[in-house]
């Protein structure tokens, strides 16, 4: 959603009768917008916030390490590359050898030389990948079907309804297989579009409750007054009302695509060499656990990572997103509190 | 601490046959924890409440008096605290833990709540609630809690206790579910009850009921009473003794008489003189036919004869100077489609109605008359069933969505809650700015300009064009509302009850405003409201609606001061006036009309209830679906496009 304007500070107020008759529970909000209220109550979740910082971290971390597309890369083997093996077994040489190293393959080589840190980063990117586009576009697709469903109801309802209930019924994993394989796995993007085509219905539904339940409000009826046509209603009026509910089920949807797309990839129904992704990573090397164990904890690692930042952040969203959630003051900031109150009590007396 | 007043709650000479206070509130504040500060809603409260004694404490919402009284019984939201003292019968209240109140709520302190429909568990029986308030409290059987269950019932009159015991809160209609709430409350005899604005969701001719049963209860059971309200009529109906609270301050308390016939501070005084008062109207201006743009009677006053079975007034035909009608509708028949194996129901009956250019019609009628529905169908929000709706002369029975476009130009709509009826995602300029920019009058600089000078008509700062509707206090909201609607200068103005979720001192500048842009713009109005004295000001003349039907249509003057129907007596009755005397005169005067009916009526006043509470309860519904839908429900609703 978008930031609004910063406002302008209170001027010229007619009549001060009636502001007084705003309520304390305003005071919070006063001179913010609804985009900035929300903002203020993300950055204060806590989990969120660290959440955010991480995920930029790894973010920054996977697109310039080996380069990305036209970004160049830092780091001095490629993916693909076979070097000569450093440690005995490919082990890694990152460790604490008399204060830390990093060493030249700090995530270790496998049994033919290649660098696992440079494995591992593709495969975030091929990961991220799809996680970014099953979100962009079955969020698309959810929106508008439920937008349709929602806001012209009737037979239109039913229709899009009765065939989000059918790919419903068949599970996801299944379909994204067939469709993975058949759209030939080395191509994340053709994968991710695949997946999107199944994974838009839970969205569909919220919109379309969303839509359900904004249209029967009064401003909806005062926009048909004005002379609003129905895609008017819809865009301008409706949708931002509903972006919470979109943005945060977004954030979900994403952390559930990036594990998603891992299932499949771990089945060898998604990614497939010799292209990488992190669940192809775990497939790959999961007979070698027991001896070179590095190459299944790294992008395991970053599976978890990215999946917990995801989520944390929808939480974070959720939270903001909701207009009744109170906020339980901590004892430090209630004693901060006090403590002010006091002061300024102690400073009015000594003035009088 | 400024109040100007010396005694605090306690009366300084307590009568010699007072009792011993039963609740002793002393120093008591409130505070809410906003963004790092405290803010008092509520400083130094001070009062007593003696057994069988009513406490009225009276303002406007945000001056603290229901968070002041909540908090004697710990339930303030989490971030707010409450200090000072406040015995029950010599036991402090506050500060006790959990455990503690839960045994003295619902036991020595009970409350009844403003909204009894969502104070009542819907997936419960009233007589289950009872029964278990009873049980928590009390040893006892389920069947003599139950028994007890009825007798309660019966003490509150709810019509056939036996069977209302096992009925759901949704099968009771508003007056008696609030009968039910307060059976529950009375349940374990408590000590003190907390009324909070009892009445302010219902009726007037409930609200008169309730009134009259509250009245009653508080000389049957020996409680202290607690009434927090709003409304200076209900005080005056029901209060020993009165606390104006304001910011939370007590600016002024004393007993009824004083604070009504000799009140000391001047918010008091502002407070009661906001009140509008049935009747001061007609009585005082008597050379109103300057003041308005139609004279009263002149006009278009034709009417349904069909419910009434007797010739009404019919003050011939039009004028020749007025060349049409803004609104006009002959044998209208408004449905609500069926649902499923629901049949159709007909909201509006078949009812005549005609306002001329430039006048004022006040649609009065209770909840469930179809006095919404009307308006609605005017802006062609709902389509016409039957009959002949013309606006600004054009039909709007079976009109194309097309054409509808063309009609709303000269004609829009105020609506009940400015709250819900402003996107809340954009800013209130952009909200106003709409009308012009969509039927294409204005557009950049030109509407920016449109703006600003709307917004001045609305006295509302021109800075505030970038604000949004939750910065924005009610009034100011409900301004922005009017605003909107004015912006294509239209002929024809819709207003639903365009102040009723207004304080009284904001309703009274709102329809000051109301007054000054109709003379200005000089537009056609049907001011739909449930609040007599509120359409008295404002109207030339005023239709009564009940249950669909037109009841009866006058110039104001005749429909306030010789109503012809004892529907529209009643309704008069049942307005409580502030004014203690003159109020008791009033319900006495309603006793006599409702006793002399009763024999002649009694299946036909049941049969409207029905009939009233079926519309009611569909309103109702949609309100609620409006709420509750989720994503795995398949709609039933009608299917009306989204094009209407």
């Amino acid at each position: 959603m978008s930031i609004q304007p910063p406002l302008e500070p209170h001027e010229g107020i007619v009549d001060p009768a009636e502001n007084v008759e705003n309520a304390i529970e305003l005071k919070e909000v006063e001179g913010l917008s609804q985009g900035r209220i929300v903002l203020r109550r993300f950055v204060r979740h806590r989990g969120a916030m660290i959440s955010a910082v991480v995920l930029t971290a790894v973010v920054l971390l996977v697109t310039t390490s080996i380069g990305w597309g036209p970004i160049p890369g830092w780091w001095q083997y490629g993916y693909k590359e076979l070097n000569p093996i450093v440690n005995a077994g490919g082990a890694p040489t990152m460790g604490f050898d008399g204060g830390f190293t990093v060493g030249s393959h700090p995530f270790g080589q496998d049994n033919v030389g290649h660098d696992g840190f440079a494995l591992v980063m593709r495969g975030t990117q091929q990961s991220l990948t799809v996680m970014v586009v099953i979100g962009l576009l079955s969020t698309t697709i959810g929106v508008v079907v439920g937008a349709l469903a929602g806001f012209f109801r009737g037979r239109l309802d039913d229709l899009l309804m009765r065939f989000t209930d059918m790919i419903i019924t068949i599970p996801v994993i299944m379909i994204g297989a067939i469709l993975g394989v058949l759209v030939g796995g080395a191509n994340p993007w053709s994968l991710a579009v695949a997946l999107s085509l199944v994974s838009w219905t839970n969205m569909a539904r919220l919109v379309r409750g969303q839509f359900l339940t904004l249209r029967e409000r009064e401003f909806v009826d005062a926009a048909r007054v004005a002379g609003a046509s129905s895609a008017r209603i819809m865009f301008k009026h409706i949708l931002p009302n509903a972006v919470g509910v979109i943005i945060v089920n977004a954030t979900l949807l994403m952390a559930s695509a990036i594990l998603l797309e891992t299932a499949l990839s771990y089945l060898g129904f998604g990614i497939s060499s010799p292209e990488v992704s992190l669940g192809q990573l775990i497939n790959e090397y999961q007979t070698a656990f027991a001896t070179r164990p590095w190459l299944f904890w790294w992008p395991g690692l970053f599976i978890v990572t990215i999946a917990l930042c995801v989520n944390f952040i929808g939480d974070g969203l959720r939270d903001a997103f909701d207009p009744r959630q109170r906020r339980i003051p901590t004892r430090r900031a209630l004693a901060k509190a006090d403590a002010r109150k006091a002061r300024a009590r102690a400073k009015a007396t000594a003035s009088a | 601490m400024t109040t100007d007043y010396a005694t605090g709650g306690s009366p300084a000479a307590p009568g010699p046959d007072a009792k011993a206070p039963i609740l002793e509130v002393r120093d008591l504040t409130v505070e809410f924890f906003v963004d790092g500060e405290w803010f008092p809603a509520a400083v130094d409260v001070e009062y007593d409440v003696r057994p069988g004694e009513v406490l009225a404490i009276v303002g406007e919402s945000g001056s603290g008096k229901t968070q002041s009284s909540m908090s004697l019984i710990g339930l303030l939201p989490p971030n707010g605290r409450a200090s000072g003292s406040a015995r029950l019968a010599g036991r402090e209240l506050l500060g006790l833990n959990h455990k503690q109140l839960s045994s003295v709520r619902g036991k020595d302190v009970s409350v009844i709540f403003q909204e009894p429909m969502t104070a009542l568990n819907p997936v419960y029986t009233v007589g289950f609630q009872i029964v278990e308030t009873l049980r928590v409290h009390f040893e006892m059987t389920p069947k003599e809690a139950r028994a007890r269950a009825v007798e309660l019932l019966r003490l509150v009159d709810l019509p056939n206790p036996e069977e209302a015991v096992d009925k759901y809160p949704h099968q009771l209609s508003g007056g008696q579910r609030q009968r039910a709430m307060i059976a529950q409350a009375l349940a374990c005899e408590p000590k003190l009850l907390i009324a909070d604005e009892p009445t302010t969701a219902l009726d007037v001719t409930v609200q008169a009921e309730i009134l009259k049963l509250m009245r009653d209860l508080r000389h049957r059971v020996d409680a202290g009473i607690i009434l927090i309200t709003h409304d200076m009529g209900v005080v005056a109906d029901l209060s020993d003794r009165v606390m104006v609270m304001k910011n939370g301050r007590v600016v002024e308390s004393g007993t009824s008489d004083e604070i009504f016939n000799r009140p000391q501070h001047t918010y008091t005084r502002q407070l009661l003189d906001a009140v509008p008062h049935l009747g001061s109207e007609t009585l005082a201006a008597q050379g109103l036919h300057g003041d308005h743009p139609v004279a009263e009677g002149a006009g278009a006053l034709r009417v349904s004869e069909r419910p009434l079975g007797q010739p009404l007034q019919r003050p011939g035909t039009l004028d020749a100077s007025q060349t049409g009608y803004a609104l006009e509708a002959s044998g209208l028949v408004i449905e609500y489609p069926g649902r499923g194996r629901v049949p159709a129901f007909r909201a509006i009956n078949g009812i005549d109605l005609a306002i001329g250019k430039g006048e004022v019609v006040g649609l009065v009628g209770e909840s469930g008359s179809g006095k919404t529905t009307v308006g609605r169908a005017a802006v062609g929000l709902l389509p016409v069933a039957g009959g002949s709706l013309k606006v600004n002369g054009v039909e709007l029975a079976g009109i194309k969505p097309k054409d509808l476009r063309a009609v709303r130009q000269d004609v829009s709509i105020v609506f009940q809650d400015p709250g819900s009826s402003l996107n809340p995602r954009l800013p209130i300029g952009e909200s106003i700015g709409e009308p012009l920019k969509l039927h294409k009058i204005a557009s950049g600089a030109d509407l920016d300009r449109r703006v600003e000078s709307l917004l001045d008509r609305v006295h509302l700062p021109r800075a505030m064009r970038n604000r949004y509707p939750h910065e924005l206090s009610g009034g100011q909201r409900q301004r922005v509302g009017i605003a909107r609607a004015l912006a294509l200068s239209p002929k024809l103005l819709i207003a639903d009850e365009p102040t009723s979720a207004l304080d009284v001192s904001v309703q009274a500048r709102v329809l000051e405003l109301f007054q000054e842009l109709q003379r200005e713009y000089g537009f056609a109005c049907l001011f739909i409201s449930h609040d007599l004295a509120v359409v008295e000001i404002l109207s030339n003349r005023i239709a009564v609606m009940n249950k669909g039907d037109l009841v009866e249509v006058g110039p104001r003057a005749q429909i306030l001061r010789a109503p012809q129907q004892d529907y529209t007596r009643r309704l008069l009755a049942a307005v409580p006036v502030p004014n203690p005397a003159e109020q008791k005169l009033r319900r006495e005067e309603r006793d006599r009309l409702l006793a002399a009916a009763a024999p002649a009526g009694t299946s036909a006043a049941q049969a409207a209830v029905a009939d009233g509470q079926r519309v009611q309860a569909f309103e109702d519904e949609q309100i609620t679906n409006a709420g509750r839908y989720e994503g795995n429900i398949r709609p039933r609703g009608p299917v009306d496009g989204g094009s209407v």
